[in-house]
């Protein structure tokens, strides 16, 4: 395929916002029930908004992938369907309860409403925690199904794609969340660090695999199947066309195998040998630019992942459009 | 259940490219406004289309055959491109089990095109919707036309009539006869998709004929012209022969 610019950002920078929403509201969780000791609302009104932003501006930036954005709202209606459908359901959600979380603590509106029958307060903010980390499963969920359920791009029907599409946002959005606490909340920073860590590591592993799958997979359909014709030897003598067409513009990356290859070692270096390196020296100088500079480096290979995730897919169209005259 | 379908015959299908005209004249001058072109005369000529004619050679030189083989949406009874559209622009009807997009509720996602395996799907570039092959529905149904003119462009195009039309799910129908007995197949069955157009393979044609076939095994002459006459009298071939 031939990756959209407005597909790589949406996905990375939402990934984030979700992975971020779920680091705070972990660290709340912790704090809550006493495991942590109380952090100020900043960090948690600050955190909110940001994930919050990340979230606006992946969404901002999907509409650049449509043909008819003025549109965009009928794409809710396919739920019962389409992923893609369910995804665009799920953000506006997500955004929603972030935003609120995020006000909810900027503010110190937190009522509380009613009680675990441990006697423990529930606040607004822990509903709105466990809403929103149930909708930012959702919908690494749904963002991930998009690409999972196409049964014939055989790179991306796997459960891995689910679980890297997690694991890759968690560790973006943790990575992000340590360095905001380095700043704002000196206490939690370690924790965040950690979990950044091991998130980015379980991606290595997730991502690895996948990689090596697809470095086995052979395409179910041939040339043969294409066209029906039982032959070993056939060859497109013409496509049809001349000067290109949809299909030669969508479906092809129109990379040579070095220039991909050297993006795949990249990403890896960046999106985690990198991060981790840097994650771990923030963890034990406790220094807020090194955490800064980890999850800017990651996110950055993570736009580079992505582009990858989407390039290396072989789509059987391609069959066909082989050869132009 | 009606499902129409094209079926091509590979075996007649000369490459001549009359039903990408056809097709391309009858639909961008149709109410869903013109499909696009760019360059048309010039360098690089793009635009969109709902049916392409390609060309494979099959087989090593001096063993090869070159085989024409038209390309367009297929219509498939399970198509993964419906499913998966978010707006519900894609569709297929249940009347006839055409697969359609509705190009006013189009938003140009292309969702459709990476769930379509064969490339049957084009995103206009100028009205920035998903188009592909309508099976001339504005055609077929029209009333105002001759039933011979009732069938897709392409079809009433094709010098030699490489391409049925019909319903492939009446046993009886012109295209269900074709199927089953010039062994009609469908493309990429690994996907899932059961595609409703057919293809007709290649066959070879070959008429054996033996001497005995040419001469006529009653003439002991060998020269019809000069058959002799039989006498009133004499005895016919019904009397000598007592069986
Ligand atoms: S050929 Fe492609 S576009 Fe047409 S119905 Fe089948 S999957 Fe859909
Ligand atoms: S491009 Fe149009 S028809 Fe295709 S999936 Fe998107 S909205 Fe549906």
């Amino acid at each position: 395929m031939n990756p959209a610019y407005s597909v790589v950002f949406l996905t990375t920078l939402i990934g984030a916002g979700q992975g971020l929403f779920l680091a705070l509201f972990t660290i709340e969780s912790y704090a809550a029930f006493g495991l942590l000791p109380p952090q100020s609302s900043d960090f948690y009104a600050l955190g909110g908004e940001i994930s919050f932003a990340l979230l606006s501006l992946g969404l901002f930036a999907s509409f650049f992938h449509l043909g008819r954005p003025e549109r965009a709202w009928r794409s809710a209606t396919q739920w019962r369907t389409s992923w893609l459908s369910r995804e665009v359901i799920a953000l506006p959600a997500f955004m929603g309860v972030s935003f609120l979380y995020g006000v909810a603590h900027w503010t110190g509106v937190n009522p509380v409403l009613g009680e675990l029958y441990s006697g423990m307060p529930v606040n607004i903010t822990a509903v709105l925690g466990v809403a929103g980390s149930v909708l930012a499963f959702a919908l690494f969920v749904c963002t991930a199904m998009i690409y999972a359920c196409v049964r014939f791009i055989r790179e991306w029907h796997s459960p891995l794609t689910v679980i890297n599409y997690i694991l890759l946002g968690g560790a973006s959005g943790f990575s992000m969340a340590a360095a905001l606490a380095a700043y704002m909340a000196p206490a939690v920073m370690p924790l965040l660090a950690g979990w950044a860590l091991i998130i980015t590591t379980l991606g290595l592993i997730g991502r690895g695999a996948s990689l090596i799958r697809n470095a086995r997979l052979k395409p179910k359909s041939t040339l043969q199947t294409a066209i029906g014709i039982k032959h070993q030897h056939i060859v497109q003598k013409s496509m049809g066309l001349m000067g290109g067409s949809f299909n030669t513009r969508e479906f092809f990356h129109g990379q040579g195998a070095g220039r991909l290859r050297s993006l795949k070692w990249g990403f890896l270096l960046s999106v985690f040998v990198v991060p981790m390196g840097l994650l771990g020296v923030g963890l034990v100088s406790a220094s807020g630019e090194v955490l800064v500079l980890a999850c800017v480096v990651q996110y950055l290979g993570l736009l580079v992942e992505r582009w990858f995730f989407l390039a290396q897919s072989y789509h059987p169209q391609n069959l066909y459009y082989q050869s132009v005259s | 259940m009606t499902q129409l379908a094209l079926v091509i015959d590979l075996n007649v299908c000369v490459g001549c490219h009359a039903c990408v005209t056809n097709c391309k004249e009858w639909n961008t001058s149709g109410e869903a406004g013109p499909m696009v072109d760019r360059n048309p005369y010039g360098k690089d000529p793009n635009g969109t289309f709902f049916n392409r004619v390609q060309t494979f050679e099959v087989g090593e030189f001096p063993q090869t055959e070159t085989v024409h083989f038209p390309k367009s949406c297929l219509h498939c009874e399970e198509p993964p491109c419906v499913p998966v559209c978010p707006t519900g622009a894609s569709y297929k009807r249940k009347e006839d089990g055409i697969v359609l997009v509705d190009y006013d509720k189009c938003i140009g996602c292309k969702y459709c095109s990476w769930a379509c395996p064969y490339g049957a799907r084009e995103l206009d570039a100028d009205q920035r919707v998903m188009k592909k092959c309508t099976l001339c529905v504005d055609r077929i149904y029209d009333t105002t036309m001759t039933a011979e003119e009732r069938r897709p462009a392409c079809v009433r195009a094709c010098p030699t009539s490489a391409r049925l039309f019909g319903d492939i799910h009446d046993p009886d129908s012109e295209v269900s006869h074709a199927i089953r007995e010039a062994g009609g197949y469908q493309l990429m069955p690994e996907c899932g998709t059961y595609p409703a157009n057919h293809y007709l393979p290649r066959r070879k044609v070959k008429l054996r004929i033996r001497e005995d076939e040419i001469e006529r095994a009653d003439n002991p002459l060998k020269i019809d012209g000069q058959l002799p006459k039989p006498g009133k009298a004499e005895p016919t071939l019904d009397d000598v022969s007592s069986w």
